[in-house]
């Protein structure tokens, strides 16, 4: 049975613009219900599932953190304390950034989250993954300090090698600033954007090997709400 | 759907239905905010108590005083063209037969020379022309110089260097130098007065954030890559994943690192070359992984599945009696 | 500060470096990883919070 079919009951409105039909795609594939859902099938119960949520939060802090420290230029960190400070949020926020993605994607591989049409949710989460090393690896470039002097001495070379370097050059702070601040941001937020989109029209996948059988569908399973 | 034997592909069915059998309540914002506070309060606490890093960079003022020696001699290699720099290849410089290939295959020649070095033009002649008293007859000496005679002073002085004692150039036995001794000596008094980090860094502007050419003169030389190897900093140190101290660094970079610890690539001349390609190769798989029978199949095989959804496992059963 | 944790800490300190041969890791990334797989691990066995039925 397709979604098509499912959704057959709907009133049917004729959509002849672009808009309208952009409306009805989204209407169809992403109802207000699956967005923001109240509840989850009842197999969404592991704390495994809270890591895309942690993943999300630490991007929210790594910006927030990220901004205050752009606002004030790469220099500020180095003279002031609240500076410091704000520096070691920015560094703390992106580990548990990565932490707490890396901990969702062996979760996600475990649960070969890709079944039933998920495969681009994965492919973008990958996205989001190897988008976040790059914003990561601008990042420790502009920390104007040994550090960044170092990773831009020595990273050229892997960069030169691929034959991109005359034009993502490491040790040019200017280019790499607008890569870190501007472009490689908008990318990440892209990116999990499209992913958590994905996730949401899905719906979160089925346990391996789960069957009408099951007491949870056929409607003998008690201990539970039914839809 | 009907068949009496469920396949693969209808259990995949299932979980391309929209579900329709018993549900919890779930509550998406809630545990948005829960995250945020304990996320946050985890975040504060180490920046609070593990801080970050911050180890102050050098430039070439800190280098010339701490080791003039190893500075006078990589000058003498950029005048000479003999630096790391100087034989690199593009995107800096034509050298022949310097980039990194596997076989025909040759990525970094691509670009060209898109960021121009002459390391004896760009890092030591020029510079020392912007200088208030340039060393006049030195330069006039050297630009009238022929290619070889450049290519014999610097050799000899070169040489003398490594045999005087501690390298220092003042120790050095008399020799046909050229103007070389003149040239590097004035470089290096302009360098330890910090004039040459800004002229480097400038360009002949006033608005810089290219520091290319000072981190190429910088690389060359034995000080910077010494400070780095004691940061456990080098490549060769798995020094990638690290960061100064004991803050950790870039650990997702791990299998990156891996790469150059061990052979063929730890001595490959196109180490580089080869692990970003392998890396590549190996991050288009794992994006690709839904589509490889086999790494795909892992899951079902290892079942840590069931541990995940030991809830639902246990209680499917009773629909199935 | 704790005496441990601001020796840890120390941002001149030349850092502690673990392995042998070719492998090293710097103690920093090994918490990290270590944090990791823990975290992953309790994931699979604590057991989740049941949520509140409604009729
Ligand atoms: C920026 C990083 C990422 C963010 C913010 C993120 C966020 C999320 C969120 C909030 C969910 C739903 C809740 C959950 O199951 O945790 C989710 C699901 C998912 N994520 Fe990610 N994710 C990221 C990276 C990744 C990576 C690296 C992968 C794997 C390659 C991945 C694969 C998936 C898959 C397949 C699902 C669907 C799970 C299902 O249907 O059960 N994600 N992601």
């Amino acid at each position: 049975m397709s979604i098509r079919e499912e959704r057959k009951t709907e009133p049917v409105e004729e959509y002849y613009t672009w808009t309208g039909k952009a409306r009805g795609w989204l209407l169809k594939h992403l109802p207000a219900d699956k967005l923001l859902p109240q509840d989850q099938p009842s197999y969404v119960a592991s704390w495994i599932y809270v890591f895309g949520m942690g993943a999300i939060v630490s991007l929210v802090f790594i910006v927030v953190s990220g901004v205050v420290l752009s606002l004030n230029g790469p220099a500020w960190y180095h003279v002031s304390d609240f500076g410091h400070f704000v520096n070691s949020v920015h560094l703390w926020s992106v580990e548990l950034f990565f932490m707490t993605m890396v901990v969702h994607l062996w979760g996600k591989y475990w649960m070969a989250a890709w079944r039933g049409g998920r495969t681009l949710t994965w492919i973008t989460g990958m996205g989001a993954f190897l988008v976040s090393i790059v914003a990561a690896f601008t990042g420790y470039l502009l920390q104007t300090n040994f550090d960044s002097q170092w990773i831009a001495f020595e990273g050229k070379d892997a960069l030169n090698a691929s034959g991109i370097g005359a034009w993502f050059n490491v040790a040019n702070l200017g280019q790499i600033f607008g890569f870190h601040i501007v472009l490689l941001p908008l990318a990440v937020g892209a990116v999990v954007a499209l992913h958590v989109i994905l996730v949401r029209m899905h719906g979160v996948v089925p346990p391996i090997d789960a069957a009408e059988t099951d007491a949870q569908l056929s409607g003998t399973d008690r201990t539970e709400a039914t839809r | 759907m009907s068949a009496p034997t469920m396949s693969r592909s209808d259990r995949d069915g299932l979980a391309r239905r929209p579900w329709r059998g018993t549900v919890r309540e779930y509550d998406l914002f809630k545990e948005l905010t829960v995250a945020l506070v304990v996320v946050g309060l985890v975040i504060v606490g180490l920046s609070a108590i593990v801080g970050s890093p911050d180890e102050p960079s050098v430039t070439l003022k800190s280098w010339a005083q701490a080791q003039p020696a190893d500075f006078v001699a990589t000058a003498t290699a950029e005048l000479g063209g003999t630096s790391e720099t100087a034989g690199y290849g593009p995107p800096y410089n034509t050298t022949a037969d310097a980039t990194q290939t596997i076989g025909a295959f040759d990525l970094q020649s691509f670009s060209g020379v898109q960021l121009p070095i002459d390391t004896a033009q760009d890092l030591v002649i020029t510079p020392l022309t912007t200088l208030n008293a340039p060393p006049s007859a030195a330069l006039d000496a050297w630009n009238a110089g022929s290619d070889t005679e450049k290519a014999d002073w610097t050799a000899a002085y070169t040489d003398a260097l490594t045999n005087a004692p501690d390298g220092d150039p003042a120790q050095v036995a008399t020799g046909d130098y050229g103007p070389v001794p003149v040239l590097t000596d004035a470089l290096l008094t302009m360098a330890s007065q910090g004039a040459l980090d800004g002229v480097l860094n400038a360009q002949e502007s006033f608005y810089n954030s290219d520091y290319t050419r000072t981190i190429l003169f910088l690389g060359d030389g034995a000080y910077f890559g010494d400070l780095a190897t004691a940061a456990h900093l080098t490549g060769d140190q798995w020094g990638m994943m690290n960061e100064t101290g004991n803050t950790p660094g870039q650990s997702w970079l791990w299998l990156f690192s891996f790469w150059y610890q061990i052979e063929p690539f730890a001595s490959a001349p196109n180490a580089d070359l080869l692990v970003v390609l392998l890396m590549l190769v190996l991050s288009v798989l794992l994006t690709l992984v839904p589509f490889i029978p086999g790494l795909r199949d892992i899951p079902r095989w290892i079942p840590i599945h069931r541990l995940i959804w030991r809830d639902y496992y246990k209680k499917r059963a009773a629909g199935r009696s | 500060m704790h005496p441990l944790i601001s020796y840890f800490a120390a941002q001149d300190s030349p850092g502690i470096y673990l392995g042998f041969g070719a492998f090293q890791i710097q103690l920093g990334n090994l918490i990290v990883i270590l944090v990791m797989i823990l975290l992953f691990v309790l994931a699979l066995f604590l057991p989740f919070p049941s949520g509140k039925k409604r009729p």
